[in-house]
C-alpha cells in the first residue's frame, strides 16, 4: 500500500508537469487575439509603454526561454510568477481565493450527499411508489435546470435584498469563515443549495440504481434469512455495497468543483473564488494566473482521485494495491 | 413422533409480465425432529420457492401465497413480518447454494456470525464473538478464532459453506433448510459438507430439509424424499423405497441420469429429454406428459393426483400409468433396456390384456 501511494504521488508530479507544459503550449501557439502587454497598458496606450511592459514581463523573449524561466522558478522557488494584469503574486492570489471555493464546494457536497443518499434509499426501497416517481421526476428537473437560472430564481425568491420572501442573504454576501462564522454560514446557504441541487439529483439516481441492484444479491437474502430487520438489511448490508460507486463519483465531482468548476455559482452569487479568478485570467490573457489555477485544479483532481482509490481499499476488503 | 414442520397444501404464485407464474401448486410435506427430508427436482420445479416461502422470503406485492406451514403450532404463512423475523435464523435457519455470493463480501466472517447471534440473543459482543469462534470450530474450521478475522474471499469454497452452516446454527435452530448446499462445491468437498450436516443433525437433533436437483446428494443423507415437478409433488416415499422401486417416470429419469458406482464404466447416463415446463402455461393433463416416454393419449387431458400405492405404505405417486405397468417398465429399465424399447414391450403385452387400461385411448405408435 505504501509503495503504491508513493508511485501514485510520483505520477502526480509527472502529470502536473505535463499539464503546465500543455497549458503553456496552448497559450503560445494559439492566436490568443489579445496581447497581454497591450491589455495591461490600458486604453490607447503609448507604444513605448507597451514595449516596456513587454520587456518587464519578458514577453519579448522567445517562448522557449519564457517556458524555461517559468519552470525553473516554479521548481526551485515554488514561484508561480506575477499576474500580468495587476502584478500580484499568483500563489498569494490563489490562496486568497481558495477558502471561498473550498467553502462553497464542501458545503454543497455535504448538502448533496445528505439529500442524494436519503432520497436514493427511499426511492429504492419504495420503488415504483408515488414517492419514488415524484422524487425521480424532480431529480430530472434538478439535473436539467442550469445553475445560472436556478441561482437567479433562488435570489429572486429568497434573497434579503431583492427576494419575494427575503429570508436569506443574497448575492455578494460572502464573508470569510475567519471573519464571522455565522455570516459565512448564512451567506452560503443559497449558493450551497443551488450548487448542490443537480448533484443531489444525480446522486439520488445513482444510489437508487445501485441499491436496487444490490438488494437482489444473494447476501441480502442471507441477511433476511438471519432474521435481521429490513432496516438493518437495507442500511448495513445493502447500502454498504451500493455506496461504493458514490465514493468514486464524489472524488471526481469534488475535484472538479475545487478546480474552479463552480464558476457559475460563484458568478451568480458574486463569490470571489477560483472559478471567477480563472475566468478573469483567461479574458485578460494573464498567463501566470492561468497556469496557477490550472496547476492547482489538476492537483485537486489527481489527489482526490488518489484518495478515492485508497478509500476503495478500506471500503472493499477484496481490493488490494501492489 | 409429531412433525416439527408441517407444510400443508402450499400454493405460491407470482404475477409476472407474461402472466401468473404458479411456482408451487399444492405441496404438502412434513419434517420430524432428527430426520432429514430431501426435496428433489429440476430447476423451476418449485423446490426453492417452497423453502423460501416457509422462511417468509417470497412475500411481496406480486406474490400470492396460501396454505399452512406449521412450526410447533405456529403458522409461518399467516405469521406477521415481525413474528417471522423472530423465527428466521432462530427456529428455522437456511443455507444457500453459492456460499461466496451468500456471504457479504465487505464484512469479516466473525462480524457476520456475531450479527447472526446478536440478532436473536441478548449477549455482549465479546460473548457473541466467543460463541462465533465455537461455531466455526463446531463446523470443523481449523484455527477458528483466527479465522473469524478473515473475509469470505479469503476462505475456500468448502470453508465458506462451513461458515454459512455455522451462521445458520448460531441460534440452535429446530429446522435447517439447505438449498442446494453442495451444488457450487467440488465433488470431494460436497461429501464433506453433507457429512457435516448429518453429523450436526445427529448432535443437535434438528429437522433438516435438503433441497437438490441431484438424487445422489440425498441418497446418503435423507430419510424421506419428495420429488417435485412443475410446482407439484409427483412422488414421495422413504429414501430406500424411492431408490428400490420408484414409481414415477420422472423419478426414473432422475435415477437414470446419476452415475452408479456399481455400474460398468462405459455405462451411459440417460438425460431426461426436453425442458422443464412453463409454470405460466402448464401443460394440460399430466404436466410431465410432453417429456414422458410412456405417455398415452388420455394423459394429455387427465391431471393425475398424488395417490397411495396399495401395497406400499408411505409411498405415494401422481402418475396415470397403471401400477402394474409401472412396475414392469421399471424392471425393464433396470435390466438395461432403453425407454423406447421398454415402452413397446409393455404396450404389446397391455394390448393383449384389456384390464386396467380399459376406457383409455389406444397407445400412440
Amino acid at each position: 500500500m505504501g509503495r503504491y501511494i508513493v508511485r501514485r504521488l510520483l505520477w502526480v508530479v509527472v502529470l502536473v508537469f505535463a499539464v503546465v507544459t500543455i497549458t503553456f503550449l496552448i497559450f503560445s501557439v494559439l492566436p490568443s487575439g489579445a496581447d497581454p502587454a497591450r491589455l495591461r497598458a490600458g486604453r490607447s496606450p503609448n507604444p513605448r509603454l507597451v514595449e516596456e511592459i513587454r520587456h518587464r514581463y519578458k514577453l519579448d523573449q522567445p517562448v522557449t526561454a519564457q517556458y524555461g524561466l517559468y519552470i525553473s522558478n516554479l521548481v526551485t522557488k515554488l514561484d508561480f510568477g506575477h499576474s500580468f494584469q495587476n502584478d500580484t503574486d499568483v500563489l498569494d492570489e490563489i490562496f486568497k481565493r481558495l477558502p471561498a471555493t473550498i467553502s462553497l464546494a464542501l458545503g454543497a457536497c455535504v448538502v448533496w450527499l445528505f439529500v442524494g443518499i436519503s432520497v436514493g434509499i427511499i426511492s429504492a426501497v419504495r420503488r415504483r411508489s408515488i414517492l419514488d416517481r415524484t422524487a425521480m421526476g424532480l431529480s430530472l428537473v434538478a439535473i436539467s435546470a442550469p445553475v445560472f437560472w436556478l441561482g437567479l430564481v433562488a435570489l429572486y425568491l429568497f434573497a434579503d435584498d431583492i427576494g419575494k420572501i427575503p429570508i436569506l442573504p443574497g448575492a455578494g454576501s460572502y464573508t470569510p469563515l475567519t471573519d464571522d462564522p455565522i455570516k459565512w454560514f448564512t451567506g452560503l446557504i443559497l449558493p450551497w443549495l443551488v450548487l448542490a441541487a443537480a448533484f443531489a439529483a444525480i446522486y439520488a439516481r445513482l444510489v437508487r440504481g445501485n441499491l436496487i441492484e444490490t438488494m437482489s444479491e444473494d447476501y441480502i437474502r442471507t441477511a433476511r434469512a438471519k432474521g435481521l430487520s429490513e432496516r438493518k438489511v437495507i442500511l448495513r448490508h445493502g447500502l454498504r455495497s451500493a455506496i461504493t460507486p458514490v465514493v468514486s463519483a464524489l472524488g471526481l465531482d469534488l475535484g472538479l468543483l475545487l478546480a474552479g468548476n463552480a464558476i457559475l455559482t460563484e458568478t451568480v452569487f458574486n463569490i470571489p473564488g477560483i472559478g471567477r479568478m480563472s475566468y478573469n485570467a483567461i479574458v485578460n490573457s494573464d498567463l501566470p494566473t492561468i497556469e496557477g489555477v490550472v496547476l492547482f485544479g489538476a492537483l485537486f483532481i489527481v489527489v482526490l482521485n488518489l484518495i478515492v482509490d485508497i478509500a476503495y481499499a478500506f471500503i472493499d476488503p477484496r481490493v488490494r494495491y501492489s | 413422533m409429531t412433525a416439527l414442520l408441517d407444510v400443508t397444501d402450499l400454493h405460491v404464485s407470482f404475477d409476472s409480465e407474461d402472466g401468473v407464474v404458479k411456482a408451487v401448486d399444492g405441496v404438502s410435506f412434513s419434517v420430524e425432529a432428527g430426520r432429514t427430508l430431501g426435496i428433489v427436482g429440476e430447476s423451476g420445479s418449485g423446490k426453492s420457492v417452497t423453502s423460501l416461502t416457509v422462511m417468509g422470503l417470497t412475500r411481496g406485492p406480486s406474490t400470492k401465497i396460501s396454505g399452512t406451514a406449521m412450526l410447533e403450532g405456529e403458522d409461518l404463512i399467516a405469521a406477521s413480518e415481525d413474528e417471522l423475523r423472530h423465527i428466521r435464523g432462530n427456529d428455522v435457519a437456511m443455507i444457500f447454494q453459492d456460499p461466496l455470493s451468500s456471504l457479504h463480501p465487505f464484512y469479516k466472517v466473525g462480524t457476520q456470525l456475531v450479527e447472526a447471534i446478536q440478532t436473536h440473543q441478548r449477549v455482549s459482543r465479546g460473548a457473541a464473538y466467543d460463541r462465533a469462534g465455537e461455531l466455526l470450530e463446531l463446523v470443523g474450521i481449523p484455527d477458528a478464532r483466527h479465522r473469524l478475522e478473515h473475509y469470505p474471499h479469503e476462505f475456500s469454497g468448502g470453508m465458506r459453506q462451513r461458515a454459512m452452516i455455522a451462521m445458520a446454527l448460531a441460534n440452535d435452530p429446530k429446522v435447517l433448510i439447505a438449498d442446494e448446499p453442495t451444488t457450487a462445491l467440488d465433488v470431494t468437498v460436497q461429501a464433506q459438507i453433507l457429512e457435516l450436516i448429518a453429523r450436526l443433525q445427529a448432535e443437535l437433533g434438528m429437522g433438516v430439509v435438503i433441497i437438490t436437483h441431484d438424487l445422489g446428494v440425498v441418497a446418503e443423507t435423507a430419510d424421506d424424499i419428495v420429488v417435485m415437478y412443475a410446482g407439484r409433488i409427483v412422488e414421495e416415499s422413504s429414501t430406500d423405497t424411492l431408490f428400490d422401486r420408484p414409481e414415477h417416470p420422472y423419478a426414473w429419469g432422475l435415477l437414470e441420469s446419476i452415475p452408479k458406482l456399481t455400474g460398468p464404466r462405459e455405462e451411459e447416463l440417460i438425460p431426461i429429454p426436453g425442458r422443464p415446463p412453463s409454470l405460466i402455461h402448464r401443460p394440460t393433463g399430466c404436466a410431465f406428459h410432453p417429456r414422458c416416454p410412456y405417455v398415452r393419449e388420455a394423459h394429455k387431458r387427465t391431471d393425475p393426483q398424488l395417490e397411495k400405492i396399495a401395497d406400499d405404505p408411505g409411498h405415494r405417486v401422481a402418475c396415470l400409468l397403471p401400477h402394474q405397468t409401472r412396475r414392469e417398465l421399471w424392471a425393464k429399465l433396470q435390466a438395461g433396456e432403453e425407454p423406447e424399447q421398454a415402452r413397446e414391450d409393455v404396450e404389446l403385452r397391455d394390448a393383449d390384456r384389456p384390464t386396467q387400461d380399459a376406457g383409455l385411448d389406444a397407445p400412440r405408435r
